[in-house]
């Protein structure tokens, strides 16, 4: 791949993207059936957020190409919410009000998934939301087709305390200074004690988001590490700090035998600007890898690199959870044979849709789906070695670890009566902790 | 002769070392070797141990091989094979015979799947196999494993070993990993207390982890020996401590001065609040980008030297897309701030999503040369080659910054203009001209920054934006129009976060300097380095 080729593809993508903006208004039939797809393509969050949207687009032109849905062609109509919170709620409100779409596919943060919450509820309309998240979070309007805590930072924790995995004892908890780590953190502590380890064997660190000057907290690492038990790091570091952050692991001689790192943030995508021939054994926990080997997987990259004309482009795992979130939809609008929203969120909960990983994304009364744990070890070439891989764990929307959120469920299976926090001890529905 | 007799004992000590019934060494070594590539974690791991047993000079590369994942099965008839990329096919060795096997494709081929655990052991096995090596490097990362793991039954091998041994790194390595094993051993008490005393006397972190792991489990008698040596490394790394986050302050302050610099003359000199000093940084980054990838392409061995390359190409290229801003917009805007920073914060926000539309929103790989990786030690200091080279580069940058400002025509002209526009005009300077050159000259030297700063951070549309804050910053707190306020304001800012941040955290630590600066300036508007004149008054 020439740089030459890759300014090309760069430029048809623009052109795409555009063009894709553009052509809505033109088709204001009543012959098709409109998505929203609410991605930044600008701004910080750019960098993870338009693959998704890129994604989103390569779905429903497969869709198209199989005749499409309820007869009807579908229509993908982008908006550029441009890495800005208020501006998420304010082009969420345009979509359904304006362009009246049937569903919403977007948001990466959970502060713009905070932001765009009162317009789905006002408007009642469904959102997608494909990216893994901190969970104590339960909506009438919102399908979470990414992973709760539950399903992703547990798992990992258990596979480190494993003797497979290290047998680690002492724990470094390093992360950004935003809503999903402090959430995951507070629930991961919780866990740890729980399971015996002492608090002085637990260190938690925040750095501010874009952190670029690793030294010091690197240095920290490698003492705390010192104290003669095996140490682990999970990182819920977010996006832009992590490349930093590995490389100064590398440089400081920080190998995965001695003081592996375990990453819920990092994914195919954030190690392409990365040379990971010093990171090898580093770990990732994720619902899905690019190198898993099923036929399904295989089928999406193959489908997924002729759709974006580029063979070297990585999948990741959001990509897979806008996959499931999409064909549920599918699935929930041929069951309920319209796309009004009451009966497609009445028709959606049970269904079942197979994933990339061999197995079924099932939609569960809490709006969560049930996904495979993977845990990756990254290799030299950029991609995941899967060493653990566990059966579909159903996705927890109110943790079971922290004692505020114990015995409270959510139930969404009639959408009209239904309650995201419902207390089982006391069958009544509370309404959810301010956060 | 000797080399003979102890690579015996290290077959040896290798067969107690496996679990395994001993194979007798006519057995089949191809067979041995296929039995890496079935079953799970375990089985792979018996078969290793079987193979470190055979103590075979095949074995080390076929488990280095393993270890770096360079080690295959192939699908069709299960034989495991060295298999080596080249374009979009594997070329295939066989490991027992070094044959000739044919290419692949992935598709036909399967890793032998290594994970952390294994990885280890792996180490270990290399280690105890080529403790003997001739070869320096081999040597001193296997007495390097040796001492990680630390096992009694290495103790006779490594005796033998540390006779042989002549390289004065690699024998203390080994000492180290005497003294660890011996306490670990029922030495007498005498051979342990003289072990500590060995241990403590290497002073540094792995050193203590040993005495701490070490106290748990050690007599009575011993104890108060042990935790003396931990006292007294801890002392000891207390005080390197300090001059390690000195350190660390100061190469965050080379980074701060780098990315300043370029508008310590933009805004300093010329006044301009350019908004879009970031992207300037950014689009160097890139530049070492096209760079490494044209040299990838081109001239794969020049690899090493890309960033000779790209530090005047960044110049270049950055300095070019300065002066073109200056001429096109910012010279209809002098005398209007508030215009300048709404032009060049929209241009900042047009060149991130220009860049962004060309090379994909995604991070772009810059390699780092070989002697930019990895770190060494100096007494109790780690020092990392990467930033090591940027404090280098930072100096140079701004000593010749200084000359051209000071001992070149353009530099004169360039004061003259600053200090008194009208008059540097009526003395038939181009101020034009000079003030073009000077906004290419800024921006230039941010573009070099980027190069630098692609070795630390991401290479993506924002990497300018994560510095324009700190750069006006620093170059605020300086002193407006001082290359020497620049460099004191980057090296207190930077000294000062790093001093802060193991007491405080990295949040709290910057929200303290903001403070402070807040402070500061209410105290010295006009920062450290005050220009006094009459350009002040203007």
């Amino acid at each position: 791949m020439t740089v030459v080729n890759r300014m090309i593809a760069g430029l048809g993508l623009g052109v795409t993207m555009t063009m894709g903006a553009i052509a809505v208004p033109a088709f204001a039939a009543d012959d098709t059936i409109k998505v929203g797809v609410l991605h930044s393509l600008s701004g910080t969050m750019a960098i993870s957020e338009t693959t998704l949207k890129d994604t989103m687009l390569f779905l429903i032109d497969e869709q198209n190409k199989k005749g499409g849905l309820l007869g009807k062609q579908l229509e993908a109509v982008v908006v550029d919410p441009a890495s800005d919170w208020p501006l998420f709620a304010e082009k969420a409100r345009e979509l359904i009000a304006v362009d009246g779409v049937a569903a919403v596919f977007g948001c990466w943060t959970s502060s713009s998934r905070k932001s765009v919450l009162p317009v789905f509820k006002e408007l009642n309309s469904i959102l997608f939301y494909p990216v893994q998240y901190e969970g104590e979070e339960s909506e009438k309007n919102v399908i979470y087709t990414g992973a709760a805590p539950n399903q992703q930072a547990i798992p990992a924790v258990d596979y480190l305390m494993s003797e497979e995995g290290g047998s680690v004892k002492r724990w470094v908890l390093e992360a950004t200074d935003y809503v999903y780590p402090r959430t995951t953190n507070k629930i991961l502590e919780q866990y740890l004690l729980d399971k015996g380890v002492a608090a002085e064997d637990i260190k938690i660190n925040y750095t501010p988001f874009g952190f670029a000057d690793w030294q010091t907290e690197v240095a920290a690492i490698k003492e705390f590490g010192s104290a003669g038990k095996k140490t682990a790091v999970v990182s819920t570091i977010n996006g832009d700090a992590n490349t930093p952050f590995y490389k100064e692991l590398a440089n400081q001689g920080v190998s995965a035998e001695d003081i592996p790192v375990v990453a819920f943030s990092v994914g195919e995508e954030e190690l392409a600007g990365l040379d990971t021939t010093n990171l090898v054994g580093h770990l990732a926990a994720w619902n899905y890898f690019q190198s898993v080997d099923t036929p399904e997987n295989a089928a999406f990259i193959g489908a997924w690199h002729t759709y974006i004309g580029n063979d070297t482009r990585t999948t990741n795992d959001p990509m897979e959870a806008a996959y499931l979130g999409f064909n549920l939809w599918v699935a929930a609008v041929e069951k309920a044979g319209t796309t009004d929203t009451d009966a497609v969120l009445k028709a959606i909960v049970g269904l079942s849709v197979p994933n990339l990983t061999g197995g079924t994304a099932t939609v569960l009364p809490n709006h969560h789906l049930t996904k495979p744990v993977l845990i990756g070890e990254i290799q030299a070439d950029g991609q995941f070695e899967i060493v653990k891989q566990t059966v579909e764990v159903p996705g927890d929307a109110w943790s079971d670890v922290l004692p505020e959120d114990k015995g409270i469920e959510a139930d969404w299976t009639d959408p009209l009566t239904g309650c995201g926090h419902l207390d089982t001890a006391t069958k009544t529905c509370g309404a959810a902790p301010a956060s | 002769m000797t080399n003979r007799i102890l690579r015996l004992i290290a077959v040896l000590f290798a067969l107690a070392l496996s679990p395994l019934p001993a194979l007798a060494q006519g057995t089949d070594f191809t067979a041995m070797v296929q039995a890496l590539g079935q079953g799970g974690f375990p089985d792979r791991e018996a078969a290793m141990n079987a193979l470190v047993a055979t103590g075979d000079e095949r074995v080390p590369p076929i488990l280095q091989a393993m270890s770096d994942g360079t080690l295959f099965v192939r699908k069709s008839d299960q034989r495991v094979l060295f298999a080596a990329k080249s374009g979009s096919e594997f070329k295939l060795t066989d490991p027992v015979d070094s044959s000739n096997a044919g290419t692949a494709t992935s598709k036909d081929i399967e890793k032998v799947k290594v994970n952390n655990g294994l990885r280890g052991k792996i180490r270990t096995a290399i280690g105890t196999m080529t403790l003997l090596s001739p070869d320096r490097a081999s040597r001193l990362s296997a007495a390097q494993s040796i001492l990680k793991n630390a096992d009694p039954a290495m103790l006779p091998l490594l005796d033998s070993a540390l006779a042989a041994e002549t390289d004065p790194a690699i024998k203390s390595t080994m000492d180290l990993a005497r003294a660890v094993i011996v306490l670990k051993s029922d030495a007498t008490l005498d051979d342990k207390r003289a072990a500590v005393d060995t241990i403590a006397a290497h002073g540094d972190l792995d050193a203590q982890t040993v005495l701490v792991n070490a106290l748990a489990a050690a007599p009575d008698e011993l104890k108060p020996t042990i935790q003396t040596g931990i006292d007294a490394i801890g002392r000891n790394l207390q005080i390197w401590q300090v001059a390690q986050n000195l350190l660390y302050g100061v190469s965050l302050s080379s980074v701060l001065l780098l990315a300043a610099i370029g508008l310590s003359i933009t805004f300093g000199v010329m006044g301009i609040i350019n908004m879009a000093h970031g992207e300037m940084v950014m689009l160097g980054a890139y530049t070492t980008f096209v760079v490494q990838e044209l040299i990838r392409n081109f001239a794969p061995g020049l690899m090493d030297y890309s960033l000779a390359f790209a530090v005047p190409a960044a110049f270049l290229f950055t300095a070019l897309v300065g002066i073109a801003i200056e001429r096109g917009i910012i010279r209809w805007l002098y005398g209007r701030p508030l215009e300048t920073l709404l032009a060049t914060w929209g241009l900042s926000l047009a060149l991130q999503q220009m860049v962004r539309t060309l090379f994909g929103p995604t991070n772009q790989m810059v390699s780092p040369p070989s002697w930019m990786t990895g770190a060494f030690d100096v007494g109790g200091l780690s020092i990392t080659w990467n930033r090591l080279w940027i404090v280098v580069f930072a100096i140079a940058v701004f000593v010749i910054l200084q000359l051209v400002l000071n001992r070149t025509a353009l530099g004169l002209q360039m004061r003259a203009v600053t200090q008194n526009r009208r008059m540097a005009s009526s003395m038939g300077i181009r101020t034009p001209f000079v003030d073009a050159m000077t906004f290419g000259l800024g921006s230039g030297i941010a573009g070099m920054a980027g190069v630098a700063l692609s070795q630390i951070d991401n290479v993506s549309p924002n990497l300018g934006q994560g510095y324009i804050i700190d750069s006006f910053m620093v170059v605020v707190f300086g002193g407006v129009g001082n290359l020497w306020g620049t460099l004191i304001g980057a090296l207190m800012l930077g000294v000062g976060n790093k001093l802060l941040e193991p007491q405080f955290g990295a949040v709290l630590g910057k929200i303290i300097i903001l403070v402070l600066i807040i402070l500061f300036i209410q105290w010295r508007p006009r920062g450290l380095f005050a220009l006094k004149g009459r350009s002040i008054e203007q």
